[in-house]
């Protein structure tokens, strides 16, 4: 009986190796990749160029120091250490979490560890010549990314080493691996990583490479990534960065046919060549720090009021709804007055039409326009079926949710709708209670990004491609949710009103800082209260006016009358890009721009001391 | 002067009455492990396999000193061990006890005691001999009755104590193998259905914990559970056939059995979804009931206890649970990879992946010595002791491997001849012990590299690294051998 067990045992058990040994492939195949070392060989990230062909992200070597534990034996600790700048115990301790097995799985005393990454350029050239007195240390080269250029840090984001999260999610990354965290960095990697390589190498028992396996049948080339145009013009982003230089906004520019974006401001921003190699840990840290969040790219993510600048868009819908013609005029007596109720205006003559009301930025006219709207019981049975509709018009104006760009973290804004009011003042609500949305106040809230689309879609009379900041991949193609034509509900003849607004507003209204410009520039002002200080200063508009090519949105925070930034620079910009330099004047202006910085002390004083309180409470 | 001489032709009788086919397969698989040592532990920068500071050369020395201590074994009368059997257990139960409290912390275990100049002795691997020893002496008692309670449970108790003890050494694994002096009580007539009991709790637990969590279907019915139940019904009904011999009631049981269960199932699929396990679990209870009644009807102990094995049968999937949430962390991941729950190849998988990995690329003839890739880049954990059998598999190959085997199931089953043919019950009961021992070890230890049996820490014996263990095995073998060497000699 027990001989018998023995003897069924030990069937038992050639049978299964026989299924190990001799049937199964798949332990054969993990043995080669186990016994065999994978070398991997990594691709060149792709370059990054602006819309002229300019290179603004490239590649450049770097070093990281491998080490192969089992190889220590009789390393001079001391020297070493004292080469790497490192103490005895930081150096024990990086040796302990490099053996801990729970920090690094892949942990084998035979095979190359990450000792440190990036070595600086002067580490390396110390360590290489001392380099064969360390046993056991080898060099591995890597590339890191370079900026030829101090602008655009926003929109091109930067690359860093994966965390455990990001290899959980893509198995394609491996532990020591870069891709992109911002920016089309990160929302372009796919394109931009290419695929990893490797070479199959042959070991013997002794651990030392004997050759390709199979002469490298199974070897696999690295493929690089591609290259990126950007639609971005460096020249026209680098005034813009220059103009914004000490004040928070934002400047954004659209070519209007195609929805590519122009330039893309974000103020403050940095110098993205503070990011590059090791130090781009403690970077982060300090700019995530500063008051002024210099890593917010408001240009996406900051929401502001839209002030004046929205009028436009009222106009074309009360338009469109037959709520006025371009004859219609309303009264405006410093104001829209109605009861008790009063919406204060500047002085103008009244009462006006609308392309003069446009030019002027009459208060009165938009909120009578709203007004008549939203009590308009034969058109709409109740106000919340003409608020829907107002809402509807909005959106299809790219209003109230993400454009879609290609950049990560975008936000959709705020339009609010019947519902929302509902919420807020119960069904107890009227035209009066909201009547500041018509010219941009109250709860309207958009970004830069889609007060330049309203640019855009104005000067295309009535529709706007999904704007977008990389014009061109190499040997791979957009997606075509950002070639996407977008129509808006407004037809294109009430679009020539606006636009006829517009130019007089720069010939003789709001904008009159703009009329120099030698092409028929269009263009509206809008000037935000907030709840921050001293009022917004916006600017909307685009040039030349029958066949545009640029749209653009300056939004600067806490600057006052658009009159006083938004439109200067939104015509310094114009001109630059238009007539691809700045005139000698024009070029004095910019200078005097660019030292013009706006004091946010009090502001950011104010605000702390408040999120203070807020938290001790 | 007389019984000087006596002695002395004795001695030569026992010289040429050994079994030296023992002794060849003994000699083979120390030459054999001498070698999978050195292909484990070989590294190319130590190149000397001689050198006492490798682990080949220092296993030289503990082979050396084996043999040594195997030819002054025999020269000790089996008279010896009879007289001192219980001695002996009482000392090794004392040196056990006083590891526990004097053993420093090995990784978690407190099993070894150390001798200085860096050498450790693990008392666990001694006691095994002296176990048996007195297991052969108690069972050899005048009057001994295995199935009288109170024998039995003596018994039993001789190996359970030690057991218990390097349970508290945290060597739960050496501990493991005192399960096998089962194998010899059933030998010495133990009633096959404690066996069979112990097979049916093993069957619960792996197919209670690995199947627990998928469900039948669209049914709110756990696969473990319900084929635990339905294996507890079928059990039951084949120990009642088998110990009641009464096709009628068996027939009976059956056909309540088989409706009941077949009813409740085509309910829950086609009418009303519902947990059929209570249904099955009824059964259960019901088929107890009805054995319970039968044993009171007929006065026979029997069908009581097969009603006690229903209904521990219907609680094993619920205790299979709560003994698993009582396991340390460590023990619980290994058998939930072993049963296939768990794929954790970076992690407690990892020596099991690996150590398959490594014998599955030997292929046929394997790699050669010393040319095993995987074990010379140090992939296998453990390779030189308890894994000992990857490198085996991978530098000899399947032939190798396959070689061992066989090798072993021929030393097993030639030391289970020998035990037959001794004259009395000490030396049965002790070649037993042996034989068993062996089995087990050779059982888990290359069950556990190929994936088979769950990752419990036992060496291989002659292959694996290590002195204590070769000792043991040695001392455990040479008693045996001279026992057998006189079992020609009249007594007096």
């Amino acid at each position: 009986m027990i001989g018998g067990i023995a003897v069924l045992i030990v069937l038992a058990y050639i049978a299964r190796l026989a299924f190990l040994q001799l049937m199964s492939d798949d332990y054969k195949a993990s043995a080669d990749n186990n016994a065999f070392y994978n070398n991997v060989i990594y691709p060149s990230r792709g370059t990054i160029y602006d819309r002229n062909g300019k290179m603004l992200v490239y590649n450049q070597p770097a070093y990281d120091l491998m080490v192969i534990a089992n190889e220590l034996e009789g390393l001079d600790t001391l020297d070493f250490c004292r080469t790497m700048g490192m103490s005895r115990e930081q150096f024990d301790a990086r040796m302990s979490q490099i053996k801990d097995r729970n920090k690094n799985p892949g942990y084998s005393s035979y095979t190359q560890q990450v000792f440190q990454t990036q070595l600086s350029a002067a580490d390396y050239s110390v360590l290489q010549e001392k380099l064969f007195r360390y046993k056991g240390f080898y060099i591995r080269s890597r590339t890191v990314r370079k900026y030829a250029f101090p602008y655009l840090a926003h929109v091109l984001g930067d690359v860093a080493e994966v965390s455990p999260a990001d290899i959980e999610r893509d198995p394609y990354y491996e532990p020591g691996d870069y891709m992109g965290k911002q920016g089309i960095e990160r929302s372009y990697e796919q394109d931009l990583r290419g695929e990893k390589g490797v070479e199959v190498l042959l070991r013997d028992a002794r651990g030392r490479i004997q050759g390709h396996y199979k002469n490298g049948a199974f070897d696999r080339k690295p493929k690089p990534g591609r290259d990126l145009t950007l639609s971005i013009d460096l020249d026209l982003q680098a005034l813009g960065e220059r103009l914004m230089e000490g004040k928070l906004g934002a400047i954004v520019a659209i070519e209007p046919k195609t929805g590519e974006v122009l330039c893309m401001v974000s103020g403050p921003t940095y110098d993205p060549r503070q990011l590059e190699g090791k130090e781009r840990g403690k970077r982060m840290i300090e700019m995530g720090k500063d008051p002024l969040k210099p890593l917010l790219n408001r240009a996406v993510m900051g929401t502001y009021p839209p002030g004046s600048t929205f009028k436009t868009s009222q106009a074309l819908t009360f338009l469109q709804e037959g709520i006025i013609t371009p004859q219609t005029a309303y009264p405006c007596s410093r104001g829209f007055r109605l009861g008790g109720f009063k919406m204060g205006c500047h002085g103008h003559p009244a009462p006006l039409p609308l392309v003069p009301a446009i030019a002027t930025s009459c208060n009165g006219y938009f909120g009578w326009g709203l007004y008549h709207m939203l009590n308009n019981r034969t058109k709409y049975k109740t106000i919340q079926e003409a608020m829907t509709t107002w809402k509807d018009y909005m959106v299809s104006m790219g209003f109230g949710y993400k454009l879609g760009i290609d950049l990560p973290s975008e936000l959709r804004g705020l339009i609010p709708n019947a519902p929302y009011y509902d919420k807020a003042h119960g069904t107890n609500w009227n035209a009066i209670s909201v009547i500041s949305i018509s010219i941009g106040q109250g709860e309207v809230l958009l970004t830069p990004l889609q007060i330049a689309n309203l640019g855009a879609t104005i000067a295309n009379r009535g529709y706007y491609i999904t704007p977008h900041v990389v014009k061109e991949v190499k040997g791979g193609a957009l997606a075509d949710s950002l070639l996407t034509k977008h129509v808006t509900k407004v037809e294109p003849k009430y679009y020539e009103f606006v636009c006829e607004g517009m130019r007089k507003a720069v010939l003789g209204g709001t904008c009159k800082g703009a009329a120099y410009l030698p092409f028929e520039a269009c263009g509206k002002t809008g000037t935000a209260q907030n709840p921050h200080g001293q009022d917004h200063s916006a600017f909307m508009g685009f040039a030349p006016k029958d066949d545009p090519k640029i749209a653009i949105c300056v939004y600067v925070e806490n600057g006052k009358w658009g009159a006083t930034y938004g439109v200067p620079i939104g015509a310094l910009m114009m001109e630059q890009y238009i007539n691809g330099k700045l005139s000698p004047s024009s070029e004095a202006k910019a200078e005097a721009f660019q030292h013009r910085h706006i004091s946010y002390e009090a502001r950011t004083a104010k605000e702390q001391k408040k999120e203070k309180s807020k938290s001790e409470r | 002067m007389n019984g000087e001489k006596l002695n002395e032709t004795t001695n030569k009788g026992i010289f040429l009455s050994l079994d030296w086919w023992t002794i060849i397969l003994y000699l083979v698989l120390l030459v054999w492990g001498w070698f999978s040592v050195c292909g484990a532990s070989y590294s190319f920068e130590h190149p000397d396999l001689f050198s006492f500071e490798e682990y080949s050369g220092k296993q030289l020395v503990w082979i050396g000193t084996s043999v040594l201590l195997a030819a002054m074994l025999l020269f000790v009368e089996k008279r010896f061990y009879e007289l001192s059997a219980y001695f002996l257990y009482g000392a090794m139960m004392f040196l056990l006890i006083v590891t526990i409290f004097i053993a420093p912390d090995t990784k978690g275990s407190h099993s070894w005691i150390p001798l200085g100049a860096g050498i450790k002795l693990q008392p666990a691997e001694f006691a095994k001999f002296s176990v048996a020893l007195a297991m052969g002496k108690f069972m050899s008692r005048y009057g001994y009755e295995l199935r009288r309670p109170k024998d039995f449970f003596t018994t039993v108790g001789l190996f359970i104590f030690p057991m218990l003890l390097i349970v508290l050494q945290r060597e739960t694994g050496s501990a493991l193998v005192y399960l096998a002096f089962f194998l010899v009580l059933y030998r010495e007539g133990m009633t096959g259905s404690l066996l069979f009991t112990a097979f049916a709790a093993v069957v619960y637990f792996v197919v209670g914990i690995r199947f627990g969590e998928d469900m039948i279907g669209q049914m709110p019915v756990s696969v473990g559970e319900f084929s635990v139940l339905l294996l507890a019904q079928f059990f039951t009904l084949g120990m009642t056939q088998v110990y009641g011999q009464q096709w009628s009631e068996t027939r009976l049981m059956l056909y309540v059995v088989l409706i009941a269960d077949v009813l409740a199932f085509l309910f829950s699929k086609f009418v009303i979804p519902f947990d059929v396990c209570w249904v099955l679990l009824a059964v259960v209870v019901l088929q107890a009931i009805y054995l319970v009644w039968l044993a009171v009807k007929r006065q026979s102990w029997r069908h009581a206890l097969i009603a006690a094995f229903a209904l521990f049968s219907a609680s094993m999937f619920y205790l299979c649970d709560t003994l698993l949430e009582h396991l340390d962390d460590h023990q619980r991941v290994r058998i939930e990879v072993l049963l296939g729950k768990r794929d954790d190849l970076r992690g407690a998988g990892y020596n099991v992946n690996q150590a398959k990995i490594a014998i599955g690329s030997g292929g046929l003839a394997g790699k050669g010595f010393l040319n095993g890739t995987q074990t010379k880049l140090k992939y296998v954990p453990e390779q030189n002791t308890d894994f000992i059998f990857c490198t085996v598999g991978e530098e000899e190959g399947f032939v190798g491997s396959t070689g061992v085997l066989v090798v072993y199931l021929i030393f097993i089953l030639r030391l289970l001849k020998l035990s037959e043919r001794q004259p009395d019950t000490l030396g049965r009961v002790y070649g037993y012990s042996v034989s068993s021992i062996f089995l087990f070890h050779l059982f888990i230890n290359v069950g556990m590299v190929l994936g088979l049996t769950p990752v419990i820490g036992i060496p291989l014996p002659f292959f694996s690294y290590g002195g204590s263990s070769l000792w043991g095995f040695t001392i455990l073998l040479f008693i045996f051998l001279r026992m057998d060497a006189e079992r020609n000699l009249k007594r007096q």
